[in-house]
């Protein structure tokens, strides 16, 4: 890749959301906020911050109600809402799996919509069984036969099944046990090495967030506060930072140096 | 003579009253069918519709209907004829089940099923047709059933105004003071009804998602 500065993937200018119109709360403040290609981006916060609308408002599940959301340099508003989104894998925490749907029917639904020929979407979901860490076998097998970890990998494989180059992952990983969310954060790193897709990551746990970001944006009651890379991060004087890094105790430090070369 | 002896040395007027009875329920029920379940998509789109349809839908429920009958007699081409009339009276009642089964099982989908859905880029009607209806699918099935149960009750007031069906006997029965001519009406309808019951909740079972 060449070293000129490339154009972001995903921009905010002066974003503001309301429920309601005008008349509403207002869930995001004049938010300015670029992603670029390739990287990680990471919208850390507690409830309430903001991070979900942040994302919502970039596969235009929302519509800003101020400034402007651009997706490759083009604003949301002006995109075909239905090309944008399938350029965009969207990730849930609830995963939202078709429950009458096969396990390769769930992720082979996008290229089937998209006319791929059903040999080459069969293999496909295939591929992508192997890219997430399933068996084969599981593409027969309905939502409700799975375990909630298993459930999140098809998840992830129907998210990447047309193969978008930018991926919306709303706390993934967040109604996991401990042990299967750590074995799918690990599976997250590899996978992002080598597909190298622009992400946009939300989560309230820092560890996670250290763990899995380029870039972590930390949100407050509708406004970002700061945006940092994740190795600035831990030694950020911004008050809120400071008050995620006590809340998640001192063992925070080693959790970023243990997975780095 | 009791009631089985009764229907059987008149078999042929039992069944053909039962085929009327079964004309009348089924093409209703049919007409219902094609009319409530579109207005109940239709008003999971515009919610603006929603109280006007359902509030229609509820009024009518509400109306007699002996008087809904007699409302529908100077109708052109309908009042004609009696087994129109009790075709379209019949089709007005079995709509609010219909639109409001419809509608609560569309509404009942999984959020966050709905949310990939369209996260994903399906267009509005391949959400619909693939995701929306196939889910909602068990929850209209119970609706037409419980759309033909009440019609099946319902028809044999048709009889009233001459439209036939196994309400003839349950009018003549009455008229007679005769309790085997009113059974020989009742008992065929309420095996219908049974009938009607059993095997669309068979159906509705089949077709729930898992």
């Amino acid at each position: 890749m060449s070293q000129t500065k490339s154009h972001p993937v995903i921009e905010f200018r002066n974003v503001s959301y309301r429920l309601n119109g005008d008349a509403g709360r207002e869930l995001l403040h004049d938010l300015n906020l670029r992603v670029e290609r390739g990287e990680t981006l990471v919208l850390l916060g507690r409830s309430g911050s903001g991070k979900t609308t942040t994302l919502k408002l970039i596969n235009h599940l929302l519509t800003p109600t101020a400034g402007e959301v651009r997706v490759e340099q083009r604003p949301t508003r002006e995109w075909d809402v239905i090309r944008l989104r399938r350029m965009i894998g969207y990730v849930i925490q609830e995963v939202g799996l078709f429950p009458h749907f096969t396990v390769a029917r769930n992720i082979g639904l996008v290229p089937k919509i998209e006319n791929w020929p059903a040999n080459r979407i069969a293999e496909r979901v295939q591929e992508l069984l192997a890219l997430v860490g399933l068996h084969p076998e599981i593409a027969l097998r309905y939502p409700r036969e799975l375990s909630g970890g298993q459930r999140q990998r098809v998840g992830v494989a129907r998210a990447l099944a047309a193969d978008p180059p930018i991926l919306l992952m709303d706390e993934p990983f967040g109604a996991l046990d401990p042990i299967t969310r750590a074995e799918l954060q690990r599976e997250f790193l590899g996978l992002q090495n080598r597909l190298r897709k622009t992400i946009v990551f939300v989560t309230h746990d820092l560890r996670e967030a250290l763990l899995l970001g380029t870039r972590i944006a930390l949100m407050e009651a509708g406004r970002l506060v700061t945006v940092q890379t994740a190795e600035e991060f831990p030694t950020c004087v911004e008050p809120l930072a400071a008050a995620y890094r006590e809340a998640f105790g001192s063992d925070l430090e080693n959790s970023r140096q243990r997975d780095q070369p | 003579m009791n009631v089985w002896q009764f229907m059987l040395q008149n078999h042929a007027e039992v069944l053909e009253l039962t085929l009327e009875h079964l004309w009348l329920v089924g093409v209703s029920t049919l007409l219902a069918v094609f009319i409530g379940i579109p207005l109940g998509i239709v008003i999971t789109r515009w919610p603006a519709l929603n109280k006007p349809v359902l509030g229609g839908a509820n009024i009518i429920q509400t109306i007699p209907s002996l008087a809904l009958f007699g409302f529908l007699l100077p109708a052109p081409w309908i009042g004609a004829r009696a087994d129109r009339l009790a075709i379209l009276a019949l089709t007005l009642y079995a709509l609010l089940p219909l639109i409001r089964n419809t509608y609560a099982g569309i509404k009942g989908v999984d959020r966050s099923v709905v949310e990939a859905g369209r996260g994903m880029g399906l267009t509005d009607r391949q959400l619909l047709f693939q995701v929306e209806i196939p889910l909602a699918l068990g929850v209209i099935i119970a609706g037409i059933r419980v759309a033909t149960v009440i019609s099946v009750g319902l028809a044999t007031i048709a009889a009233a105004i001459g439209a036939g069906g196994l309400g003839e006997y349950i009018f003549r029965g009455l008229a007679m003071v005769n309790n085997q001519v009113i059974l020989a009406g009742a008992i065929p309808a309420a095996a219908m009804a049974l009938l009607a019951d059993v095997s669309l909740g068979w159906l509705e079972k089949r077709l729930s998602p898992h």
